[in-house]
């Protein structure tokens, strides 16, 4: 493999695979990760080659799950536990916020905590309650975390490696709605920092920022926009915590008018984040208010709702009218 | 809750070796154990039930936010540590300050956690192998779990050298045993078969609640019912403590998979210096318990060894030395610097610590106005 065609999930297996071979350290943890693969089959044959002990079928608790990769990464090792829906999350939540994220605080710096928690996450794929929900804001919120998320499989093969090489725990969020479209995977290059964001369209006269699922939503509106006339420069985080704002406040300088994206509920939220830091690092660029474009502050509707409560192009559009309107 | 028939208990109240068909199993390896080792046990209780009453007194004083007494579960606390090899691994709750000191920990790393100064902070590759304290209840006894799983994944139980095997002991208490953390650890430990052993001390109080609260079985059966042999002790027995502690560690060492000890002692005490225990328990009860104290019965059997007024009178000199040089050495215990807020909360460079520490320091230096600063960074 150079460049080859691949879904996002298996991008992110050909990258746990290559991480398990490049560390003896390395271990997966999850429910169904087996000889199953995983409900998202992320996992697929990996058992299989690397035996049950790199790829640990766990009991069905996800606290248990966290709470003992803490304990391995205490031993030496690099766990990557996988939790099955973003929805499942917060029976582990205690253990990742206030165990996992501090013990390199309590410790004093003389322990690392190389944890690893893969989280399918976010919308449109027409599931059950307390499986499409987009919880990211309640780790980036947490002091001792690192939280990256993908958006499309190149960037997913390197991001999950980088992640796992990270001594940090790094919260992996997947946005499920991307697993299965391909999109060309580069193994050749050298990757690229786990914390930076990018401009994925060049634009003039408004920048979109967003993250995840909500990239491939961005860029239709980009096309839409510039067939109307109008040119949009989109920004894809992929890194929740830290942000890497750099190619943020280049963009918005040049643009003046910048919406944030996201398919999360908008309140107190990572587009809440973007904007504020936006409106205190680029004033004097602004032509317009940093306008958020979010999920409604509600539980995420059932599911035949869905495409009501997720932001879509024709909403990104009418925040980038709403913008130039100033 | 009282003892049980199936309590094991290997040195009665009154202070003499008890030969019972439960015992027998136990007493060659107390029967193995010198009077120096025999005696190190009672300076332990001693010793920390006087830097209890000092470390105590320090909060009263104002010297400490907080103090968490352990008067009472010296003998469930002080069997069980020098149960443990040395290169095994201890997983405290918060209680266990004699641990730690057998351990090596300096107890006034926990005084200074007490005062405000750290979150812990100790490294327990430097100490023997005793982790930190863990506040949230129950929570360590994953941690335990895991580690206790990466031993067995590195191949070092049942090997059939016990030099080269390790296993895990993790201490919590009854108020723990309702925790979901720790149903999923008994969960964990049965499924991988890790060596270690939980050891729950049976304090008969969480805070307020008493353990019938909790449950209304004994707590060691809680075990079994996760296919985790399980057995019951007399925590006020430190012989007990020690043997069965021992004999378990070495089964979990040796690959048989986890086991249960359920101590059953009593927290004479407050829950911590901001706890009444006179709003919810009665005096009956505790004199019940001050009936059955660890240390007396202890000492009773120690000097139908032989041993002599002198070593008592040496422990309770010991006791007074220790509690003096940690009275002293709290007062000058200085406070950390700000930045240290920073510079652990990620093990590699991260763009918000750097911002922040850097803008706290221009800050902070905008005060010192001979040195003309500015809080907006122009300080030159």
């Amino acid at each position: 493999m150079s460049v080859e065609s691949l879904s996002m999930a298996k991008a992110i297996n050909l990258g746990l695979r290559q991480a398990l071979l490049d560390d003896p350290k390395v271990l997966l943890m999850g429910e169904d990760i087996g000889p199953l693969g995983g409900v998202f089959r992320v996992t697929e044959g990996l058992q299989a080659e690397f035996g049950e002990n790199r790829v640990l079928d766990t009991p069905l608790a996800e606290s248990g799950i966290i709470g003992t990769a803490i304990g391995l990464a205490m031993r030496g090792y690099r766990p990557v536990c996988e939790i099955q829906f973003d929805g499942f999350i917060f029976p582990g939540f205690d253990q990742i916020t206030s165990q996992l994220a501090k013990l390199t605080n309590r410790h004093e710096g003389s322990l690392t905590m190389p944890v690893v928690i893969r989280v399918p996450y976010g919308g449109h794929i027409g599931a059950v309650e307390h499986h499409q929900e987009s919880p990211e804001a309640y780790f980036a919120h947490t002091a001792g975390l690192r939280s990256v998320t993908p958006s499309s499989p190149h960037d997913a093969y390197w991001m999950i490696q980088e992640a796992i090489a990270s001594n940090d725990p790094v919260m992996f969020f997947e946005p499920k709605s991307r697993y299965w479209p391909k999109g060309d995977v580069d193994d050749s290059e050298s990757g690229f920092p786990l914390h930076s964001s990018r401009v994925v369209r060049e634009g003039s006269e408004v920048t979109l920022v967003g993250y995840g699922p909500m990239i491939n939503v961005l860029l239709q509106a980009a096309e839409i926009a510039a067939a109307e006339g109008t040119s949009i420069e989109v920004i894809d985080l992929r890194s929740l915590s830290p942000i890497d704002y750099g190619p943020v406040m280049a963009s918005v300088q040049k643009t003046g008018r910048a919406v944030v994206a996201q398919e999360a509920p908008g309140f107190v939220s990572i587009g809440s984040e973007v904007a504020a830091t936006i409106t205190e690092r680029a004033f004097y660029s602004l032509e317009s208010p940093v306008l958020r474009v979010a999920g409604f502050d509600t539980p995420f509707p059932p599911a035949k709702l869905e495409t009501v409560y997720l932001p879509d192009v024709d909403r990104v559009l009418e925040a980038v009218d709403r913008a130039l309107a100033y | 809750m009282p003892y049980t028939a199936a309590t094991v208990q290997l040195l009665s109240r009154e202070g003499t070796l008890v030969t019972s068909d439960a015992s027998a199993e136990y007493l060659p390896l107390i029967e193995a154990l010198s009077d120096e080792e025999l005696q190190e046990f009672h300076r332990q209780m001693v010793v920390i039930r006087r830097i209890d009453v000092e470390a105590a007194n320090l909060q009263r004083q104002g010297q400490l936010a907080l103090w968490i007494p352990s008067l009472g579960q010296e003998a469930a606390q002080v069997g069980s540590a020098f149960a443990a090899r040395p290169h095994d691994h201890v997983f405290p709750a918060y209680r266990e300050h004699v641990v730690a000191r057998i351990r090596g920990i300096d107890t006034i790393k926990i005084i200074a956690m007490l005062r405000g100064l750290s979150h812990g902070g100790w490294d327990p590759k430097n100490n023997n192998n005793f982790h930190l304290y863990t506040l949230v209840i129950g929570s360590q006894t994953l941690h335990a779990t895991g580690y206790a799983m990466g031993i067995r994944l590195d191949g070092l139980m049942g090997t059939g050298n016990p030099s080269a095997d390790e296993a895990v002991i993790v201490y919590f208490g009854d108020g723990a045993s309702s925790q979901g953390d720790v149903s999923e650890a008994l969960v964990f430990a049965a499924s991988y078969q890790t060596p270690q052993v939980f050891f729950l001390q049976n304090n008969h109080w969480a805070i307020s609640v008493p353990v019938q609260r909790q449950s209304r079985t004994p707590l060691y059966l809680r075990g079994g019912g996760f296919g985790i042999p399980s057995v019951q002790i007399d925590g006020n027995d430190i012989l007990a403590s020690y043997a069965v502690t021992r004999s378990n560690l070495d089964s979990a060492r040796s690959g048989d998979g986890p086991r249960f000890i359920e101590a059953l002692t009593y927290r004479m005490g407050a829950h911590t210096t901001s706890d009444d225990p006179t709003k919810y328990r009665d005096a009956a009860e505790l004199e019940f318990w001050r009936n059955a104290d660890p240390i007396s019965r202890y000492e009773t059997f120690l000097r139908g060894r032989g041993a002599s007024d002198a070593f008592f009178a040496e422990v309770v000199a010991q006791g007074e030395d220790l509690a003096a040089d940690i009275r002293k050495r709290t007062l000058e215990l200085g406070v950390p610097e700000a930045s240290s807020m920073f510079t652990n909360v990620y093990s590699e460079p991260h763009p918000l610590m750097v911002e922040q520490q850097s803008w706290l320091e221009r800050y902070e230096t905008s005060f010192d106005v001979l040195a003309g600063g500015r809080p907006d960074g122009e300080h030159a």
